[in-house]
């Protein structure tokens, strides 16, 4: 090989192992802070991640919602109408929480009765709906429609 | 009646983009001299045109003419008068109108201060921005009326979101505005060049010049942002890998890459297409970041109501203006060749390798804020965690301050990298051992915290050097590049400590409890009620002591508003050189009068944002560098020589 060729082989080489790394630590960074969104229903069927944070989202069933007596924690039912999981979170819950209102909650599944948040969303205004949350209730509405009006 | 007047100006506004966008351009192609010139005078009343459309919008907030939807929709009787004026933007169909005056006055203001380009590339430009006001007017015009009556007229309004009823909505969206519309100058400098075929270094160094304004306002939004967002919001946070706020910093990395481009194709005819490239894409992401807020199809706090239909309009335009543009340049690139050889050891090097930097960002969290999107497409709901954005921002942040000062310090043309380096090298050791201090004067930092104030003492001394080593007098592009230069210095010393240092604590406390956080005491004197403007609000009284010696009272609220129903949490801050404290109240426990409260310590906050001024003010003093002064003189004279030798 002639010393430019040699050169130019180093050059390649080094962009492959370069854009390789690259590649490697943008997969396992994303694959680490990817986030499914989980619906009540999917909960309940089991079917979330194990030891994993997700994003569950729903209504806040009506009078579900219990504190703590002295501590911060509270604990609230998060429901699609057709399933409800049950949820504790310890810490200040946003603005727009309410009971009947949507909220996407952050966190695990500590066995498969509760879901420990460590972050609750509820980023909506009194017309508004977080996407994530409208779209369960709607995925969930065949199932509860024959019992239940319309509730929203 | 107002109303309708509004109405009707709009569409007088798109018929004169219409205009505008034809008949320079018809004039370019069949040479003829005087529909070239209609392109100053049809700029500048189409900025007449929107500007009184937006003006009339703003009377009616300020009248409240509830007759019209969208002002009823967004005020109240009860609104205060600066709040009604700064409603006109607080919702999605007041600010595309804001979007459009703000390019009309952009135009207008390219129509004005072009002496320096001949009548062929001043009517190719005008033409070019024409093309994208036609496309956001008729936007505002078919999907996003604000003029549109409803009958019968309520006797009181909605009332504005009270998040929207402070300061920070005056001034952020604007600036904001200014930067994220200024990219379309630089997009059509550059399209505009591409139908000419050619591209000069007078026209990258005019173009050059129009970047740094955008760039500037788009540094002092996305600044403004972050702090409104941090005492507004009411938690503390001040950047959070929202959608909406990566839409404002995708075209600014964008930029950042085009700017630095720009500074080696002004001198030399290299990297001409590369600059072209980038232009382009700085503009596509604003629009794509429009999208993004417009159509609601990502979650995020600056969502408005969910319309298919704006989406898919923005995405259109989209469609059409990159698309348009990409094609062009893909017939295009040929002519726009390098001629000059760049040697790998040279400043053209570094700046090069400064915006590959800059767009690997770019594209890194371009695809974390569109991959939910994608999955959603294939029916899986997904979010991206702000850690990745955390971390893949750090990682590609290293290079880039590894090589900010060796780029600085480089020459143009050719220099040997040893004797760079070997000009850098004490400052490794300076920095190196500051950071050492550092670390043990804040009790310990992690590695990214260790890395960022390495980075920030890094850049920072080597950029003093280079000040204090200029040789003679330094000129206005010098001494902006360092300013800028220390800004980043600045920015990432702050966000290293704040990011890694601060204090978080959510507490429970009793009226008359006292409870000690990072070494200050927070007395909690409970709450009362009370009356101001047009909200109730409950307020909290916190005494903050230090050593037995009180500070700072702090009175975080809790607001109500009569037409929302849900309150709003005010916090209350006590700013300072070296730290903030940060204190916001939650809910009330029980009936005894306990009150959930959040407690802040913030550390050197308030850097980050200073050293994004610094950026800001980098920019502009680059403005007055007085060789682009003289180079543009003998340009000015060279046009009108011309001129004369037709006439």
């Amino acid at each position: 090989m002639t010393p430019t060729r040699k050169k130019r082989l180093m050059m390649v080489l080094m962009v492959a192992v370069g854009v390789g790394i690259a590649t490697g630590i943008f997969l396992t960074a994303f694959k680490d802070n990817m986030m499914y969104f989980k619906s009540p229903s999917e909960v309940s069927q089991q079917n979330y991640p194990v030891n994993r944070s997700f994003r569950l989202g729903g209504m806040v069933k009506e009078s579900s919602m219990r504190r703590i007596p002295d501590s911060l924690k509270v604990q609230f039912e998060v429901t699609d109408f057709a399933a409800s999981v049950l949820v504790e979170y310890e810490g200040i819950l946003p603005d727009l929480f309410r009971e009947g209102q949507g909220v996407v909650t952050i966190g695990k599944m500590q066995n498969d009765q509760l879901f420990v948040a460590e972050e609750v969303l509820a980023k909506h205004d009194e017309n508004y709906m977080p996407p994530e949350a409208a779209a369960a209730l709607e995925a969930a509405k065949p199932k509860y429609k024959n019992t239940n009006k319309e509730s929203n | 009646m107002l109303a309708s007047i509004g109405q009707f100006l709009l569409i007088l506004s798109l018929t004169t983009a219409v205009v505008l966008m034809l008949l320079p351009m018809i004039g370019y192609y069949k040479n003829n001299d005087s529909l070239m010139r209609t392109g100053r005078p049809l700029a500048y009343l189409l900025f007449v045109l929107v500007f009184s459309t937006f003006a009339i919008l703003v009377s009616l907030f300020v009248l409240q003419d509830f007759s019209v939807t969208y002002v009823w929709q967004h005020s109240s009787l009860a609104l205060p008068l600066r709040y009604r004026i700064t409603a006109t933007w607080g919702a999605h169909e007041g600010s595309v109108l804001m979007w459009i005056t703000v390019q009309a006055l952009w135009i207008a203001a390219v129509a004005r201060y072009s002496r320096s380009l001949s009548l062929s590339q001043i009517s190719r430009v005008l033409s070019v921005l024409g093309i994208i006001a036609t496309g956001f007017i008729a936007f505002v015009l078919f999907a996003s009326n604000p003029f549109e009556i409803t009958n019968p007229a309520p006797l009181d309004g909605r009332d504005l979101n009270p998040l929207l009823q402070d300061f920070g909505m005056i001034i952020h969206p604007p600036l904001l505005y200014f930067g994220y519309v200024g990219m379309s100058v630089a997009f059509s400098l550059a399209v505009a060049a591409l139908i000419g075929g050619q591209i000069d270094e007078k026209w990258i160094r005019w173009s050059r010049r129009w970047t740094n304004l955008a760039w500037a306002f788009l540094t002092i939004g996305i600044i403004l942002g972050s702090w409104w967002a941090y005492y507004e919001l009411g938690w503390g946070g001040w950047w959070f890998w929202d959608p909406v706020e990566n839409a404002s910093f995708l075209p600014w990395l964008a930029g950042t890459a085009l700017i630095h481009v720009q500074a080696v194709s002004e001198r030399k005819n290299a990297f001409r297409g590369w600059t072209v490239l980038l232009a382009i894409i700085a503009f596509s992401l604003c629009v794509l970041g429009t999208f993004l807020v417009r159509s609601g199809s990502i979650t995020s706090v600056h969502s408005f109501a969910a319309d298919p239909f704006r989406g898919i309009f923005i995405l259109v335009l989209l469609a059409i203006y990159a698309g348009g543009a990409l094609t062009l340049y893909a017939l295009r690139v040929n002519q726009l060749k390098s001629k000059d050889a760049i040697n790998l050891e040279s400043k053209e090097t570094m700046l090069l390798g400064n915006s590959l930097v800059f767009i690997t960002a770019t594209f890194t969290i371009l695809l974390g804020t569109l991959f939910p999107m994608i999955f959603e497409a294939m029916g899986k709901k997904i979010s991206v965690g702000s850690p990745y954005f955390g971390l893949m921002f750090f990682l590609i942040m290293i290079p880039m301050a590894v090589l900010l000062p060796l780029g600085a310090q480089m020459k143009w043309h050719k220099d040997k990298m040893s004797s760079a380096v070997k000009a850098l090298l004490p400052h490794f050791f300076i920095a190196g051992l500051l950071t050492v201090l550092a670390y043990f004067a804040f009790d310990g930092l992690n590695l990214r915290a260790t890395a960022g104030v390495f980075g920030g003492f890094w850049i920072a001394s080597t950029s003093i050097m280079q000040i204090i080593k200029f040789p003679g007098k330094p000129n206005a592009g010098f001494i902006g590049m360092s300013v800028a230069h220390l800004g980043v210095a600045v920015f990432l010393f702050g966000m290293s400590m704040t990011e890694h240092k601060d204090v978080e604590k959510d507490l429970l406390l009793k009226p008359g409890q006292t409870t000690q956080v990072a070494g200050y005491d927070f007395t909690f004197n409970g709450v009362t009620s009370i009356q101001i403007e047009n909200y109730r609000a409950q307020q909290g009284s916190i005494l903050v002591s230090q050593d037995g010696q009180p500070l700072v009272e702090l009175h975080p609220q809790k607001r109500h508003y009569p037409k929302q129903q849900q309150p709003m949490t005010e916090a209350d801050i006590y700013p300072g050189f070296t730290k903030d404290i940060y204190v916001s109240l939650g809910e009330q426990i029980n009936d005894k009068g306990d009150w959930a409260v959040r407690i802040y310590i913030k550390p050197f906050i308030r850097w980050m944002w200073f050293g994004g001024l610094m950026m800001m003010a980098g920019a502009l003093i680059a403005l007055f560098n007085k060789r682009n002064k003289r180079l543009e003189q003998q340009q000015v004279d060279q046009v009108m020589k011309e001129r004369l030798k037709l006439s």
